[in-house]
């Protein structure tokens, strides 16, 4: 038997890490892409350098699902260490390739397993060692090439993009991608029953991946400090950062940098200069993941009650403590919203693509000004690292920036005293000055101790407890400003309701589509935003049961929205889904189903 | 941090400087530390070198953690933005604010347990990366606001108050921050304001990292006769390297002693720190001579003070960084927006 299918399936590769491979996995991925299917690789590596297992998992869809699929159609299988798990993850018909150097029984009739001696066929053509082993990679990448019928000029091409600039490496390379071609195209010709036909639902997107389009936005979003300390998963939204400002943020003429980019110390320092260069007046942001945030928290705390805007990307990955660092969860949720001692809230802003990244890190920064506090983006390693098929981004050059209540020298001429923290305008929100604006007026003192209007400090206890009201008010005024839920559906027609979020969203919309075919309606809403807004409570009070799925142990989300909205828990059931892989649609509605049906929906599989 | 406000009364024939103010425009409020600290000398002679230079006050920003010394700020320079950031952390607020802004003065006063404990990674890192900022360490050897500890720059031979040892070694600050790259390091002591002054103003005129040392004795915990941070102890044990005098760019050498043998830093402002040398073989460039002399004065019982080292020429954190000469926080939409044209390049570079 064998599986038969056209643009929809799902590849994995297992290799050993540090040989190169996850460049050529993602190169195969990149050429599914242009030729026109949307795809959705998933590169599920260790926390290591080199030699230990590493797999890529690739889903290629035309209807554009791009969540994770349980089930391998397609395996290629480069590290023996791996093989007795990889060839058991394969499904009924699937197809195996390996490195048939060394052959192997895999002891599987019901998979048809496709041979290529790749290392003897590159210790052939090629005479440099490191050559030898990494040109096995592009080998097979040829070889998928010609069992599914794809162009493979595509894939010329993006050798030749790759190398653009080192132009002597461009012949090996195709060299490398035609031994795997040839020798499929000699050996198995109409073999694979699987295609990959041209289409064209990849036009108006781009294939990128959340942490770059998270850094492209700081750039956008008017960012000129980035501090912070190296931590899988959001180290690459720093250099993404780095790389777009160094390409784009450049004085003509002086050749100076209208950023500054400064690897900090450790997480502490790296949002104590965030902080610093906010209350100075410029757009400044950090990004880190659970650890760092842990570590960061005094200083969010002081950012939160002595009012400064502060931008942080919380890149989520597998904890609790150092935990999986290279494994996706959405298990920062209560952290990030109750970060430091004391009465904190924190803005949390939850993207659920690449896309939506892009946008709230330039809506981050206006939020952040505008409320004076800081604002936490929450990415997850799946969305932060991986490459989405997503929508383009979009520019438009009438946008503002919004630098919120601050007073310039000639609005402080016009003031008789100035109050640092006034409820002038009764939104909660007072004015700030930036030191050095004015010889007289508007120095005030910044301080993480109790104050009064005046930022003068305080033990009367009556006006810290007005401070603090006064803080809840701004919160309160965030919950309009902050981005709205998304609905899957104009009206509501169910007693049931689904709550969810982040980078669930894709495997939502594939599970949603199910639920319809089995006549299961429920209504489905994607929370975007903390503090939550109006829709959203009017959402959860339409219901009479709801769904919540997150992707952690303990419903931090269902936590939040009981705690913050008196919800009654019986109303709210967990769906839940923590071993690190991004959740699966079929994990979804085998849930929903399992509750429905009556059998307790409450612990992951 | 206590405070209380002072009246706004100046006596008319009060001496002005070049701005036309007064040293009363450079006070702040009311201090509320103990009578006789040594930090209140220290916040009078910040006072003074701010008025002998004729600076803006509102281009300074004080930045501080937390302890006695972090509450000082608010005893100076009523006019210029303050920063009582978290204990151990204003390195880091200062370098994100100096990245903001490089127009602006930076003056972060810290203490001993602020830096040389719970601080110590920030002061290490702020040094190395040579931010543009005067760091001060009002150093008394313990923990005033928690009444008494001893703190990591406490003599191993010092007792405290109550008669416990101390069990352990001193960090030596400046001989840190010379061996870090600060470009501008000295010492000195609170009590001692003919030196103080003119450091001081030298260390707010360099470009670079300076790190002013300033022992300061704490009256009410560590002023006792077996402690090495008393007023009496180090007015015993002072082993002053030179007598400083600090020429503002454009005006004449007038010291008020008469000169011996000098040595002259010139500052990049066209300043001049002048330098009648009391200590044989004294070169404040001298990196390894410096730290030679730290550790001697240290070995013999003695506390060497004085400008111990200074590179005028060493470059800082916004010249390491390549940062515009236009301060970041001026920078508008137009000057850091990328606009819609580029984005599409760069969608096209994403499929």
């Amino acid at each position: 038997m064998k599986i038969k299918s056209v643009n929809d399936f799902v590849i994995k590769f297992a290799n050993v890490n540090g040989s190169g491979s996850a460049s050529a996995n993602q190169m195969f991925a990149k050429g599914v892409f242009r030729s026109g299917i949307p795809v959705s690789p998933k590169n599920i590596f260790p926390s290591n350098i080199q030699g230990l297992p590493t797999w890529f998992e690739v889903r290629v869809n035309e209807k554009g699902y791009l969540g994770r699929r349980e089930g391998i159609d397609l395996f290629v299988a480069m590290n023996p260490q791996s093989y007795q798990k990889d060839v058991e993850e394969l499904k009924a018909g699937g197809y195996l390739i390996y490195d048939s150097s060394w052959k192997r029984d895999f002891g599987r009739e019901d998979i048809n397993i496709l041979e290529i001696p790749l290392t003897k066929l590159c210790v052939q053509e090629f005479t440099n060692p490191k050559q030898r082993l990494l040109f096995k990679n592009l080998g097979y990448v040829g070889l998928l090439a010609s069992i599914l019928e794809m162009d493979k000029d595509i894939y010329i091409s993006l050798i030749e993009e790759q190398f653009k600039g080192k132009e002597k490496l461009i012949e090996p390379n195709v060299k490398a991608l035609n031994i795997g071609y040839n020798y499929a195209e000699e050996n198995f010709k109409d073999y694979c029953d699987i295609k990959v036909n041209k289409s064209n639902k990849t036009d108006g997107l781009i294939l990128t991946s959340g942490n770059d389009a998270a850094g492209l936005g700081c750039v956008y979003g008017g960012a000129t400090v980035c501090a912070w300390y190296p931590i899988t998963p959001s180290t690459s939204l720093a250099e993404s950062y780095s790389k777009y400002s160094e390409k784009m943020r450049v004085e003509i003429g002086t050749e100076k940098n209208k950023f500054a980019f400064i690897q900090a110390e450790d997480e502490l320092a790296a949002m104590g200069m965030t902080i610093g260069a906010n209350w100075n007046g410029a757009r400044a942001f950090t990004a880190t993941s659970g650890p760092g945030v842990s570590l960061m928290s005094e200083f969010i705390g002081l950012a939160y009650f002595a009012e400064v805007p502060t931008v942080l990307f919380n890149v989520q990955r597998g904890g609790p403590s150092t935990g999986m660092p290279t494994r996706t969860q959405q298990s920062d949720i209560l952290c990030s919203a109750y970060a430091s001692h004391g009465d904190t809230k924190h803005i949390l802003l939850i993207p659920s693509d690449p896309k939506e990244c892009f946008d709230f890190a330039v809506e981050a920064f206006d939020l952040a000004d505008r409320l004076q506090t800081p604002v936490i983006v929450l990415l997850d390693l799946d969305l932060g690292m991986n490459d989405w098929s997503t929508k383009e981004f979009e520019w438009d050059d009438n946008n503002q920036y919004d630098r919120g209540k601050v007073l310039s020298k000639e609005d402080l001429d016009g003031i008789e005293k100035f109050g640092r923290y006034l409820d002038v305008d009764g939104d909660g929100i007072p004015y700030r000055t930036y030191p050095g604006t004015h010889p007289e007026k508007g120095a005030y003192f910044t301080r993480g101790t109790s104050h009064d209007e005046y930022a003068g400090y305080t033990e009367d206890g009556v006006k810290n407890a007005e401070m603090l009201t006064r803080l809840v008010k701004k919160f309160q005024t965030a919950s309009s400003l902050v981005p709205s839920p998304v609905f899957n559906q104009e009206k509501n027609t169910s007693s049931m309701g689904i709550i969810y979020f982040g980078s669930t969203d894709c495997s939502m919309q594939e599970a949603l589509d199910v639920l319809d075919e089995q006549n299961l309606n429920i209504d489905a809403m994607r929370i975007r935003a903390f503090p939550f807004n109006l829709e959203v409570w009017e959402f959860i009070e339409d219901h009479d049961l709801l769904f919540i799925v997150e992707q952690n142990r303990d419903g931090q989300m269902r936590t939040l929205i009981m705690a913050e909205g008196g919800i009654i828990p019986d109303k709210l059931v967990s769906i839940l889904c923590f071993d690190g892989q991004p959740i699966t649609a079929e994990h979804i509605t085998n849930k929903i189903n399992a509750h429905i049906s009556g059998k307790p929906a409450l612990v992951a599989s | 941090m206590t405070y209380i406000v002072k009246p706004k009364n100046h006596h008319p024939l009060l001496e002005k400087n070049e701005l036309g103010l007064t040293r009363r425009d450079y006070e702040g409020a009311v201090s509320t530390l103990c009578a006789g600290c040594g930090h209140d000398s220290i916040s009078s002679a910040i006072v003074e070198a701010c008025f002998q230079l004729s600076i803006e006050s509102y281009k300074v920003a004080k930045l501080s953690g937390i302890g006695c010394s972090s509450k000082a700020p608010a005893y100076f320079l009523n006019q210029s933005h303050g920063f009582n950031s978290v204990h151990g952390r204003m390195p880091s607020i200062a370098t994100g604010a100096a990245m903001a802004n490089h127009e602006l003065l930076y003056l972060g006063i810290s203490g001993d347990g602020d830096s040389a404990s719970i601080g110590i990674g920030q002061f290490i890192h702020c040094a190395r990366r040579q931010l543009n900022m005067t760091y001060i360490v009002e150093n008394n050897g313990t923990y005033g606001l928690t009444k008494g500890q001893f703190s990591a720059t406490n003599d191993l031979e010092s007792k405290s108050k109550y008669g416990d040892d101390n069990l352990f070694p001193s960090i030596d600050l400046p001989s840190m921050a010379i061996q870090l790259g600060a470009s501008f390091v000295a010492r000195s002591f609170s009590g001692d304001k003919e030196q103080l002054v003119p450091l001081l103003k030298a260390a707010l005129s360099h470009k670079g990292f300076s790190f002013l040392d300033i022992i300061s004795p704490c009256v009410t915990f560590n002023n006792h006769n077996t402690s090495t941070k008393s007023y009496d102890y180090i007015r015993e044990h002072n082993d002053a390297l030179s007598r400083p005098d600090f020429v503002p760019s454009g005006k004449e050498i007038l010291t008020d002693y008469p000169k011996g043998s000098t040595v002259d830093v010139p500052l990049h402002d066209g300043s001049l720190l002048s330098l009648e040398k009391i200590s044989e073989n004294y070169d404040p460039a001298d990196k390894i001579k410096a730290i030679q002399n730290i550790q001697e004065s240290q070995r013999d019982g003695k506390v060497l003070t004085g400008l111990l080292y200074a590179d005028p020429e060493a470059k800082d954190l916004k010249e390491i960084l390549n940062v515009s000469d236009k301060p970041l926080n001026e920078m508008d939409l137009n000057d850091l927006c990328p606009g819609s044209e580029k984005i599409k390049d760069i969608n096209s570079g994403l499929k």
